[in-house]
């Protein structure tokens, strides 16, 4: 909880500086999860991946929420199950990822900031990107939504996309 | 003489379609992909009809061996033998790919010594054969048989250093990784037959969960002049590979037809005789 929290913080932070010295880099990209409340006889939080994925290049892992302080990394166990994330990025990371790994999240909204530059989001060329969410629940469902966009982005603007059943509304913002 | 050929032809398929459907072996593992620095997997291991359904025979897992990413042993920890089945475990220390293979080639065969038939022992092979068979032997028959039954498991990203080909037998060269692969996608597997690309091999491919269904679903391949092919996953889930060669079935270099036939009374070529057989997991994508 407290790594992303902190990566929030940093990413606001940083985004306002830019802002002023290099208004190309400065949109910082504010995204929104809704995590849905499901009525089930056993709930856990799911693990969620979000990454970003431009033709040609490497997918950049962006947040990965899971039971990142169990008891001898156990819950990395489990990190495959967020498979296709595991797929093109996962697989290839060490966890706990530092400005990556965090928490899972409990259901309602939930919000990270990333900006152009820093931590996992790095250098955005211009062109066009998808942001994909993935969320696997255990004993639950797994569900995948991809917002594509591009980049540089109109100030202001937005992207929204919708999951149906693991996954509600998620929005991706750019902003100064 | 119509009739004689349309009974023969009748018998050899009830034959072959006995030997094709009976009897398939297998291992199967609980999980094919693993995250974690440390991971388990436990492997079922048995002879049946159906797939994967242990209800025949269990596999000895006397011969099973495990060969870990950095090409060091590993060990099967838990290994029971039951009924129907055996199960032993596989402990994931090291990042990347696993195999764990029973293979095997020795020689099989007879002769006829003072006009009685006799076998040849247990763990003949190649190299040892002349001292096996006694002096006066006649009719001396003998079959040189590898077979190889493996499975593949990845902690974290697929690794290829386990693949070198040890030349021996049919064995799988990865072009797409045992461990990357989603329904709907192509992977592309090249075969070699004793180090060499085998041409004009058969492969079945079966999905599992044939319990619950009529069809049987199989898919029948043949490798190009490179020993390769290319399969189009259906659906996700646990796939059965086999192909084999010799037992005068298949036309490969066993058959008698390609090589002669053993003339009774005389001594026979060594036949050449292959399998292989591997359990596929297919992931959603």
């Amino acid at each position: 909880m407290q790594i992303t929290h902190g990566l929030v913080m940093t990413g606001v932070a940083l985004g306002a500086t830019f802002a002023l010295a290099a208004p190309a880099s400065a949109q910082t990209m504010n995204v929104s999860v809704t995590i849905p409340r499901l009525t089930v006889a056993e709930y856990h939080r799911p693990y969620v991946a979000i990454w970003l994925e431009k033709e040609g290049a490497a997918a950049r892992t962006l947040s990965v929420w899971y039971d990142y302080d169990m008891r001898n990394g156990e819950g990395t166990k489990w990190l495959r199950d967020v498979r296709q994330w595991w797929r093109v990025s996962g697989r290839s990371m060490s966890f706990p990822a530092d400005g990556v790994s965090g928490a899972t999240r409990a259901p309602g909204e939930q919000k990270i900031a990333l900006t152009p530059g820093k931590g996992p989001l790095g250098a955005m060329s211009p062109g066009t990107y998808t942001l994909v969410v993935e969320a696997a629940r255990e004993v639950g469902g797994r569900e995948l939504v991809r917002l594509p966009f591009a980049w540089p982005p109109k100030p202001g603007s937005m992207v929204k996309a919708k999951g149906s059943t693991e996954l509600g509304a998620i929005t991706l913002g750019f902003g100064k | 003489m119509k009739k004689t050929y349309l009974i023969a032809t009748a018998l050899a398929a009830l034959l072959l379609s006995g030997t094709a459907q009976a009897h398939r072996q297998w291992l199967l593992p609980s999980a094919t992909t693993l995250s974690g620095k440390d991971s388990w997997v436990t492997v079922d291991a048995a002879v049946s009809n159906d797939l994967f359904y242990f209800e025949h025979f269990p596999m000895r897992t006397d011969g099973i061996s495990v060969t870990q990413p950095d090409g060091s042993e590993g060990r099967l920890e838990n290994a029971s033998t039951g009924k129907y089945r055996s199960t032993f475990d596989v402990h994931l220390t090291q990042p990347g790919t696993y195999r764990i293979a029973s293979a095997s080639t020795g020689v099989m065969g007879s002769y006829t010594l003072n006009g009685k038939q006799e076998r040849l022992p247990r763990g003949t092979t190649k190299a040892n054969l002349a001292a096996a068979v006694p002096a006066g032997a006649t009719n001396i028959q003998t079959t040189e048989a590898s077979n190889r039954n493996e499975i593949f498991v990845t902690l974290g990203a697929p690794t290829t250093s386990i693949f070198k080909p040890v030349g021996a037998g049919i064995e799988l060269v990865p072009i797409t990784h045992p461990n990357d692969l989603v329904s709907g996608e192509a992977a592309t597997f090249q075969f070699l037959l004793d180090g060499k690309p085998a041409a004009g091999l058969k492969v079945t491919v079966i999905p599992g969960g044939i319990r619950y269904r009529d069809a049987l679903g199989q898919i029948d391949l043949t490798t190009d002049k490179e020993g390769k092919l290319a399969v189009t996953w259906p659906q996700p889930g646990m796939y059965w590979l086999n192909a084999s060669v010799g037992g005068g079935r298949e036309g490969g270099p066993g058959d008698p037809g390609a090589q002669g036939s053993q003339a009774a009374g005389g001594n026979g070529p060594l036949q050449r005789r292959a399998s292989y057989i591997t359990t596929l997991e297919v992931l959603a994508p």
